[in-house]
């Protein structure tokens, strides 16, 4: 690695004090193919002499063999790791790529230009302070340029530099690269991107990379290099700012000591700063500032810490610690931007974990406003979201979240969607700001609870979900178990889809989405009927567990009994009582569950029906037996 | 403004806290090389004033220099460390080695295979490990939080997007996460972050007179009485010393004179060769490390 400093060999105690003091710089190059993306980083990693000479050999010797550039040597085989990939069919995402100089250590996001490309440049620029957007001079401002932009100034990135590459392509004519410059500009200022330094160059020749090209006298800017390494940003995760700390872990070694470790994620503190626990809101100073190498006088953004506080008071993982000065904001419906990465589209209504800060809550989108067409920033209408698109949505959690807006903080504002069942990110979002509603609606205390109401009738209640295909025998059955704890003298209530669905949920097809939104609505009715005492009896398909399992969690434990009328689906269309099935073949029904609208089976239930070896009246028997054995039957 | 060694040690503490906050039963890898004295002096810090949260596991192969489990013995005893040592039963059945076996099955055996055994019998659900992106190809697109299938393969399609801060720990029955809270550091930041704390480690990285031998250009060490001689080959004294450490028989020196922790950044800075290219296991076939990943190799 040979660095050109000559103090290295000179004066090697020196040089590495110098090198102490360098800062870091995250930047993300965006292009697509052709743009010369691979040869600029492949570039930029030659002229920072990050390469050792067995790198460099095998690097002549592939540029001969399967090189682009007529024996030169070709730059983009040193970052083709992705390539190798692409040709195997796996999936291509964001490889992170390491050089400095004498002043910087720069990490770069390197994302594919094509597939999955609204994900992987999002992922890669999540980190970023700078993004380099690269135009063909031959080409100018594109479809593609447009999308990238966009997306940086989504994301929040602040500097952008327009690489106007392959001018060597052109004859390096200024006056193109003028034209591009403005033209770019003037789209650049609609999407609300500032600081913009336009930098002519050849990655592939080298012009203005490091040193300033011959070829260009009429660009008297900086290079590349230079403007990298001289670039003031006021960088992602080192940010001025107002203090702000997520409580990530709370250290308690001995009864003597209690503090609160976390990573600053904004501002500074000092000991005796007066600080407020969000959500609870209480308040108290900052006793010690503790680390591994002695307490601190201050601690900055970017510095992980533990802090311990004058008082004694509750606090845990997941609360935000914040200057008494600016406070952020308490919510829990807000509007924000998702950008989804997941094959499974996102539902309105369908819950899923939400990791804001170190808080993880559970979200759902309750209103879909419209999603963002990239390419023309054109909105539209949609029911979901699919992979790689970018929606505008109001969403509500299940507790109050402490958060800043994504623009003002992307710590506390950003945060990423995990799917239940699976457990995989599924998507990512910016907080834009809390609903009126929200703030303004409270949440009426009432003297006569859930408790008082199953008293008076002298029962516990509960909720009995029925689900299974259509023509499978659920409500059959459910009608069979309401009698007969009607004889034993409950009060019940049957919830029955095809019911609620001439009624309540009337505005709602037969769509996934629709299907969630059906089984929301039911399910949170299913809830007030709980609270009123009363035990419900729901029959309805709902073929999602995820949506199961957000009506399971929306009453206590042990108020949920999930029954799976397990009918096959050939049997349940010979029984075909409704005639739907016969209907569906003659195609005239669409997303008939089970057939081109999926039923995802349940697995861990409290009771299994199987109807193709007992009678209705047998498996009503079964669950009575199944609710006295379960005590659910008794006085509360 | 923080420096970017403070950076990178802030972003690593976040990590190990991250893991500490959201699983149950985290490991760390303790290799005793370079990476894994920084990733032990980061995790001191970064749960100070408490002890450890947890254990360290060091997967012996028995074929590790004499120096380097000298080293780890010291090293855990001063920090009070709860050190798992595991060696895999079936390496010392069959006599697994690297002569008679060859470098893949021995590494196979020895320390994929031992690690899986490992985890599956403590039962660990997330291991920290100290690889680097820019170590080689197929590492640079790695996760900080890389999900293992309950086989421990690493399946791309398991793999999540990681954004700003945001490390998903989640993870379904079975399956595992290896974390890798050294990610963006170089090897660069890692000896000048050896250097600026005065971090202890192993003597091998420094140069000395030892003995060796040369074969196909590689200049092994003569550890023990193991290494099987060829007819006529002998051994000769040689100042050298190691820019990575691994088992001995399949680890070749340098030839140096640097013999200070300044002298040896000196010559890495001024080196021509990249560091795994001393480690014979890389070399084994195209694109190696990427089948060994997948494999469960760290």
């Amino acid at each position: 690695m040979t660095h050109v400093s000559d103090l290295i060999a000179e004066d090697i105690e020196q040089y590495l004090e110098a090198h102490e003091n360098k800062s870091l710089l995250r930047f993300i190059t965006c292009g697509s193919v052709d743009d010369g993306k691979s040869t600029l980083i492949g570039r930029l990693l030659y002229e920072s002499k990050m390469l050792f000479e067995d790198q460099l050999a095998q690097l002549e010797a592939d540029s001969k063999k399967v090189g682009t550039q007529a024996g030169d040597l070709d730059f983009a085989l040193l970052v083709d790791g992705l390539a190798a990939e692409r040709e195997q069919g796996i999936t291509i995402d964001v490889a992170y790529r390491f050089f400095s100089t004498d002043k910087r250590k720069f990490i770069v996001a390197d994302t594919p230009g094509h597939e999955q490309y609204t994900r992987n440049m999002f992922t890669g620029a999540s980190t970023a302070d700078v993004a380099i957007i690269l135009i063909d001079a031959r080409k100018g401002v594109l479809t593609q340029t447009r999308r990238h932009s966009y997306l940086v100034s989504l994301i929040g990135i602040r500097h952008v530099v327009l690489a106007i590459n392959k001018l060597d392509m052109v004859g390096y004519s200024q006056e193109i690269y003028n034209r591009i410059d403005v033209e770019y500009r003037t789209f650049a200022s609609e999407i609300g991107l500032q600081n913009i330094v336009t930098i002519p160059m050849s990655a592939l020749k080298g012009d203005n990379i490091t040193e300033l090209s011959v070829n260009t006298p009429w660009y008297r800017g900086e290079t590349l290099m230079e403007h990298l390494e001289n670039i003031q940003v006021e960088d992602a995760e080192v940010k001025s700012g107002v203090f702000r700390m997520p409580v990530q872990w709370v250290n308690r070694p001995n009864l003597d000591f209690r503090g609160y470790s976390g990573i600053i994620v904004g501002g500074s503190v000092k000991p005796g700063d007066p600080i407020r626990v969000l959500p609870s809101g209480r308040e108290s100073r900052v006793a010690r500032i503790v680390t591994g190498d002695g307490d601190l006088e201050q601690a900055i953004s970017g510095q992980s810490i533990t802090l311990t506080l004058t008082d004694e008071i509750d606090i845990s993982r997941g609360d935000i610690l914040a200057t008494t000065d600016a406070l952020p904001s308490v919510a829990d419906q807000f509007e924000a931007t998702i950008v989804w990465m997941s094959d499974e589209p996102m539902l309105p209504g369908r819950p899923y974990l939400m990791k804001i800060g170190t808080r993880t809550v559970t979200v759902n989108v309750s209103t879909l406003k419209y999603k963002v067409n990239v390419n023309t920033l054109e909105h539209v209408a949609v029911t979901k979201l699919e992979l790689n698109e970018i929606g505008i949505c109001n969403l509500g959690t299940d507790q109050l979240i402490a958060f800043d807006p994504y623009k003002e903080d992307r710590d506390t504002g950003g945060f990423i969607m995990i799917d239940r069942l699976t457990n995989n990110t599924v998507g990512a979002g910016m907080l834009h700001f809390a609903l009126r509603r929200s703030q303004n609606i409270h949440w009426q205390a009432i003297n006569i609870n859930k408790q008082a109401h199953a008293a008076i009738k002298g029962q516990k209640p509960f909720v009995l979900w029925f689900t299974g295909l259509s023509g499978s025998g659920k409500s059959t059955i459910a009608n069979l178990v309401e009698k007969k704890l009607h004889s034993l003298g409950k009060h019940t209530y049957l919830l029955d889809g095809d019911n609620v669905r001439h009624g309540l949920n009337k505005d709602l097809g037969f769509t996934d989405a629709d299907r969630v939104e059906n089984i929301r609505r039911i399910a949170e009715v299913a809830k007030l009927m709980v609270d009123a005492g009363q035990i419900v009896l729901v029959s309805f398909i709902s073929p999602f567990h995820s949506e199961r399992q957000m009506a399971r969690e929306l009453v206590e434990q042990g108020e949920f009994f999930e029954i799976f009328i397990d009918t096959p689906i050939h049997v349940a269309e010979e029984r075909d009582p409704k005639g739907l099935y016969k209907k569906m073949r003659r195609g005239e029904l669409k997303n008939f569950t089970g057939i081109d609208s999926p039923y995802e089976a349940p697995e861990n239930v409290e009771i299994r029906i199987d109807t193709t070896v007992q009678l209705p009246v047998q498996a009503a028997e079964q669950i009575i037996i199944y609710l006295t054995e379960a005590g659910a039957l008794g006085r509360p | 403004m923080l420096t970017h060694l403070q950076r990178l040690e802030a972003e690593s503490i976040h990590i190990m806290r991250e893991v500490v906050a959201e699983c149950e039963h985290p490991v760390m890898l303790y290799s005793i090389g370079k990476d894994s004295a920084v990733m032990l002096h980061l995790a001191v810090k970064a749960f100070y004033p408490s002890k450890l949260p947890f254990p360290l596991l060091h997967i012996d192969t028995t074929w590790k220099f004499k120096e380097m489990i000298e080293f780890r013995d010291v090293m855990a005893k001063k920090l009070g460390l709860n050190l798992i040592v595991y060696i895999n039963p079936v390496g010392i059945e069959k006599g697994i080695n690297p002569f008679t076996h060859g470098s893949a099955i021995h590494t196979d055996i020895w320390k994929t295979q031992g690690l899986k055994q490992a985890l599956d019998e403590y039962g660990f659900d997330v291991a920290f490990g100290g690889a680097r992106r820019d170590e080689e190809k197929s590492r640079a697109k790695e996760r900080i939080f890389s999900i293992r299938s309950a086989q421990h393969r690493w399946d791309p399609k398991l793999q999540r997007p990681e954004l700003w801060r945001l490390y998903n720990a989640r993870k379904n029955k079975g399956e595992s996460i290896r974390v890798f809270p050294l990610s963006n550091w170089t090897e660069l930041d890692i000896w000048q972050y050896i250097y600026l704390n005065n971090i202890p480690i192993v003597p091998l990285y420094l140069a000395k007179e030892r003995l060796v031998v040369e074969r196909d250009g590689t200049l092994i060490m003569v550890d023990d009485d193991r290494l099987p001689m060829d007819r006529g080959e002998l051994p000769m004294v040689k100042k050298i010393r190691f820019r990575t450490l691994g088992c001995y028989p399949l680890t070749g020196a340098i030839e140096s004179e640097a013999d200070t922790l300044t002298a040896i950044i000196q010559e890495m800075l001024l080196a021509k060769t990249s560091e795994r290219q001393g480690r014979l296991i890389d070399h084994d076939s195209a694109g190696s490390m990427e089948k060994k990943k997948q494999e469960g190799y760290f």
